[in-house]
């Protein structure tokens, strides 16, 4: 097989004999190499389809009776809720910690350092056991005045696993995405808020206006990743009993002890959710990347 | 006495322990223009910064139309201003860039409307309308919405110049405008330059282009290490230097 084009030649003065010639054909080299790694991996991913398909142990019945389960629906509701708010909230709480990573004071700076270092350097497992036993560290919490009035407090055991898993979920996003955002704030150039400036606008003004949409062409495609992590990061949970889709799975294989069908239940459906989110995230990015020139592919 | 628009006395500046301006004097007039020249590292450029307060002064008295530039005086002390207050002085005074720094997710008639919309709240179609006017009157009226990236660097700088325009400053700072240009697109800009000096603007310039001072400047100051070598206009620097680094300076630049 030969794939050909026809590119007309500008018939131009020259030494060579085809002087004159309007068309040439171009023949492509052929590819062999191409052609025998496709045949290869086409193979491989029939004989992995098959040994799934053909192998009675994956139940497929029940994989497909269970996907709809009342349970499982629930508990994908919750796994959607775990990934939408601790997202949300660890988006703003990260923009403000990396606008105190970005300003001139040192304590400022030296806080948000402290945070991160600790949010960052324990792992999620450990910090949401951590959320989910509050109370026996704070039987009380309460905000106020030291030594002046209260201004609302509440009981340790009030702290629901639900309550427990946005906090800890929460406050771990918001050290990476302080990260993010810091990143991509410093991948503008300091002439854009500068230029800002010269115009007369006020440094908050210049960051909200001019520096943050183009730090988001570097934000998002990070945060994007993040959001898909999330997602899956919420099965954690299941540690502090709370319902989510895997523990909603695992509730039923301990009863039924349709351990791997459940488990393809939960797969499907967080392979699911992950390729809405992709799909999200490929908008959003062509819509940021105004302004700057198609990218060729870089292989 | 007619008020000066730039008045500048004993202009001192660090960065560390280096000292780069050494206590600068400048006076411009009102529809004047200056142009700095002077080998780099010699201040000019940090001066420059100095005047709309993107760089902070260390000592000296630094004025542009009367109202001090980042400080107001109490006694005899200055305080800083506050963000919002130096940042609306700074918006009666433009500058145009080296590397332009349009803002790159906006359109070139974004650029100019951002100002306007942004600092003086001015209504959208109003915008719109100013901006395609200063886009018509720098030539670009068919590139209002092309991207910074699908400019060339002689249209950036342009887009640039009519972006300080629509703020309607009463003075123009320009930071070697054609240093970062093709040599056939240095032209252009300077064609723009040139129509607003004729216009009345006052300016002043940090260039290279030894051509363009001489024809558009009324006041040509040489620098060197942080200090003025020689002042004076066109006819007595340029054709007639008296300091022997300048005489140096502009054999080197031809």
């Amino acid at each position: 097989m030969k794939s050909t084009v026809d590119v007309p030649v500008r018939a131009r003065p020259g030494p060579s004999q085809g002087a004159g010639e309007t068309s040439l054909r171009i023949v492509r080299r052929p590819r062999y190499g191409r052609w025998t790694a496709d045949a290869v991996l086409a193979l491989l991913v029939l004989g992995l389809v098959w040994s799934a398909v053909d192998n009675p142990n994956f139940q497929w019945a029940v994989v497909f009776k269970y996907l709809t389960n009342a349970n499982i629906l629930s508990g994908l509701l919750v796994t959607i809720e775990l990934t939408v708010i601790p997202m949300a909230l660890g988006i703003t709480l990260g923009v403000g910690l990396s606008l105190l990573m970005l300003s001139g004071d040192p304590w400022l700076r030296g806080f948000a350092a402290a945070y991160i270092w600790l949010f960052r350097g324990t792992p999620l497992l450990v910090q949401l056991i951590f959320w989910f036993n509050i109370s026996a560290l704070y039987p009380e919490i309460s905000l106020g005045i030291p030594g002046g009035p209260t201004l609302f407090s509440f009981s340790g055991n009030a702290i629901t696993p639900f309550m427990a898993a946005v906090i800890g979920l929460t406050l771990h996003e918001a050290a990476y995405m302080a990260e993010i955002v810091r990143g991509g704030v410093l991948s503008v150039g300091h002439g854009q808020s500068e230029a800002a400036m010269a115009l007369g606008m006020r440094r908050l003004q210049a960051f909200g206006r001019i520096t943050l949409p183009q730090a988001l062409r570097a934000i998002l495609p990070a945060t994007g990743n993040q959001v898909i992590l999330m997602l899956k990061t919420t099965s954690l949970v299941s540690v502090i009993a709370l319902p989510e889709l895997l523990y909603s799975a695992q509730i039923i294989y301990a009863r039924t002890f349709e351990i791997i069908p459940l488990l393809v239940v939960a797969t499907c459906w967080y392979l699911f959710m992950c390729s809405l989110l992709s799909i999200g995230q490929y908008f959003l990015e062509r819509r940021v990347g105004r302004g700057t020139r198609k990218s060729e592919g870089l292989l | 006495m007619r008020q000066p628009m730039v008045l500048a006395e004993r202009v001192t500046k660090s960065f560390g322990g280096l000292q780069v301006l050494k206590g600068i004097d400048l006076e411009v007039g009102k529809g004047e223009v200056a142009c700095l020249i002077g080998p780099s590292g010699s201040g000019k450029s940090t001066f420059l910064r100095c005047i709309n307060h993107l760089e902070t002064i260390d000592s000296g008295w630094l004025s542009v139309d009367g109202e001090l530039v980042g400080y107001r005086r109490e006694g005899d002390t200055l305080v800083e201003l506050g963000g919002r207050e130096a940042a609306a002085r700074r918006a009666h005074i433009g500058m145009v860039f080296q590397h332009f720094n349009l803002f790159a997710h906006m359109t070139a008639a974004r650029n100019v409307m951002e100002g306007p919309l942004a600092v003086k709240r001015m209504p959208r179609a109003a915008a719109r309308d100013l901006a395609m006017r200063l886009l018509a009157s720098v030539g670009l009226a068919d590139k209002a919405d092309a991207f910074p990236s699908q400019l060339s660097g002689g249209q950036q700088q342009r887009v640039a110049i009519a972006r300080a325009m629509a703020m309607e400053p009463k003075l123009l700072l320009f930071d070697e405008p054609t240093s970062a240009l093709d040599p056939e697109l240095v032209s252009e800009v300077l064609e723009v330059m040139k129509s607003l000096a004729r216009g009345g603007m006052t300016m002043v310039v940090v260039t290279h282009e030894m051509t363009f001072a001489r024809d558009v400047a009324d006041q040509i100051v040489f620098m060197d290490q942080g200090a003025v070598v020689e002042r004076g206009t066109p006819a007595e620097v340029l054709a007639a230097p008296r300091e022997a680094r300048t005489r140096e300076f502009l054999a080197s630049v031809g």
